[in-house]
């Protein structure tokens, strides 16, 4: 059994938290140039433009990229054989609110959904813990923005929907969708298990490197070619008309009922923000 | 490009036309969803609100804390669909301007009509650039809303595109009509 301190969750939350919202991830960098290099519409490349020059000013003046820091959804993988010296929630949710006062970073959490009082510190955080094989604990911290998370949708497809309905409901989210989110979006599909699986999958998806494609050929070339149909609906960088409506399509699958087909479209905007260290 | 000063008097909002990029250098008020809740709550007592609202541009935002040396922090637009059950009261009590992103309801667009008013859409996700346009900024009520404070900011050239225009021509549907068009 090996023991991890309560103390170096917290010190690694923190520091996550403000990486995170200050440091646009290289793989998204890279989509966001190409992507730019590949736009003809002329508003398109000037918004990616500015798109670029923004996250570069956050990178060097240590700022957050954008306003929304968001909630923190924090993954933790536990490895079977690690222990934990202390509260671990309490250790994240400190982290959390020692990132966020200390970051700058906005206080976005309501303590209530409908009585709507403002926590103060950002938490709690929204932990999702999964026990996995080996001695490490990995942490993810991924601020989630509202405008986005707003527009994602759920749906309890009948399996005669087959293929089709899936992806036809993963383009007509992204359509409906349309300037809400801050095109262009990343959008991360969960396929199977039961509603909440294929909810929590698809905000997994979103952790996927942009340029990095399902194992599973048959859902890659899912995603590419639902990548090139979002792409076609000439939504564009902000919505006033483009090319670049979506940087990605990312999908996890897992084994569902006989009876069902749910599907979950979550949907990032180009703030596409996580960052991740093992202790 | 054309440089809208404040108060934005009907007149002007009405000159703007969709798909135009200006710049705006004045004053603005910030203003999100549990701030407009409490502005149409006071207005529909019949009470003075905490600006004069008689031409004024009112930005969706809810900035990050000011690090030690900045302004404000990072300061980019919020969903403006969430406004839409309060902007037609202020609009009617004499709001011309509101920034802001994404789509408008129907209500917002007729109210626009018809007393003259604009939607300007900053790009969402610029928090850091759009934050370095705001030269000087003032909580002026409800300082317990944290981030969603009403706050006065004097701005200069902070970049916008008028997306709906006061005869309802909308940057959304027309943008995204040219481009398929072209293909």
């Amino acid at each position: 059994m090996r023991e991890i301190q309560a103390s170096d969750v917290t010190q690694t939350v923190r520091r996550l938290c403000v990486e995170a919202n200050c440091r646009l991830p290289e793989d998204m960098r890279a989509c966001i140039a190409r992507s730019r290099d590949e736009e003809a519409w002329p508003i398109a490349r000037d918004i990616l433009d500015r798109i670029i020059e923004n996250y570069e000013i956050a990178d060097r003046d240590c700022v957050p990229i954008c306003q929304d820091t968001g909630m923190a959804c924090v993954f933790l993988e536990i490895g079977q054989d690690a222990h934990v010296n202390g509260d671990l929630a309490e250790a994240v949710h400190e982290g959390v609110r020692q990132g966020y006062a200390d970051g700058y970073l906005r206080k976005s959490v309501v303590a209530d959904p409908l009585r709507r009082v403002n926590t103060g510190d950002n938490t709690p955080a929204m932990i999702y813990y999964e026990i996995v094989p080996g001695d490490r604990l990995k942490i993810t911290v991924a601020p989630k923005g509202f405008g986005s998370e707003n527009m994602s949708r759920i749906a309890m497809l009948r399996p005669s929907d087959g293929e089709d309905g899936v992806k036809d409901f993963v383009v007509r989210c992204a359509e409906e969708a349309g300037p809400n989110p801050c095109p262009p979006i990343v959008i991360g599909v969960g396929i199977g298990g039961t509603f909440d699986r294929a909810a929590l999958l698809a905000k997994k998806a979103l952790m996927r490197p942009v340029d990095v494609r399902s194992d599973d050929p048959y859902y890659a070339a899912m995603e590419a070619e639902l990548l090139a149909r979002v792409n076609a609906l000439g939504i564009g960088p902000q919505g006033f008309g483009g090319k670049t409506t979506a940087l990605a399509v990312n999908i996890l699958a897992c084994p569902t009922h006989i009876a069902g087909l749910p599907v979950a479209v979550n949907i990032n905007c180009h703030v596409t923000r996580h960052q991740s260290e093992v202790l | 490009m054309k440089v809208l000063h404040t108060p934005l008097s009907r007149e002007d909002a009405r000159a703007l036309r969709c798909g135009e990029s200006c710049l705006i250098t004045g004053t603005i008020y910030t203003a999100r969803d549990a701030a407009h809740k409490r502005l149409c709550e006071l207005a529909a007592k019949g009470e003075p609100l905490p600006f004069d609202i008689e031409g004024a541009i009112i930005y969706f935002v809810g900035p990050t804390p000011a690090k030690p040396g900045q302004v404000i922090g990072s300061a980019g637009p919020t969903t403006s669909y969430r406004m839409d059950a309060y902007s037609p009261a202020l609009i009617a009590l004499g709001q011309t301007g509101m920034i802001g992103k994404g789509k408008r309801g129907e209500a917002v667009v007729d109210a626009m009509r018809r007393y003259g008013a604009v939607y300007l859409g900053a790009i969402g996700g610029l928090g850091a650039l759009l934050g370095k346009c705001v030269k000087k900024a003032e909580v002026i009520a409800y300082p317990d809303l944290g981030a969603e404070a009403v706050r006065r900011l004097e701005v200069e050239n902070f970049p916008v595109v008028v997306v709906i225009d006061s005869e309802g021509n909308n940057l959304y549907e027309l943008g995204r009509r040219a481009y398929l068009e072209q293909q």
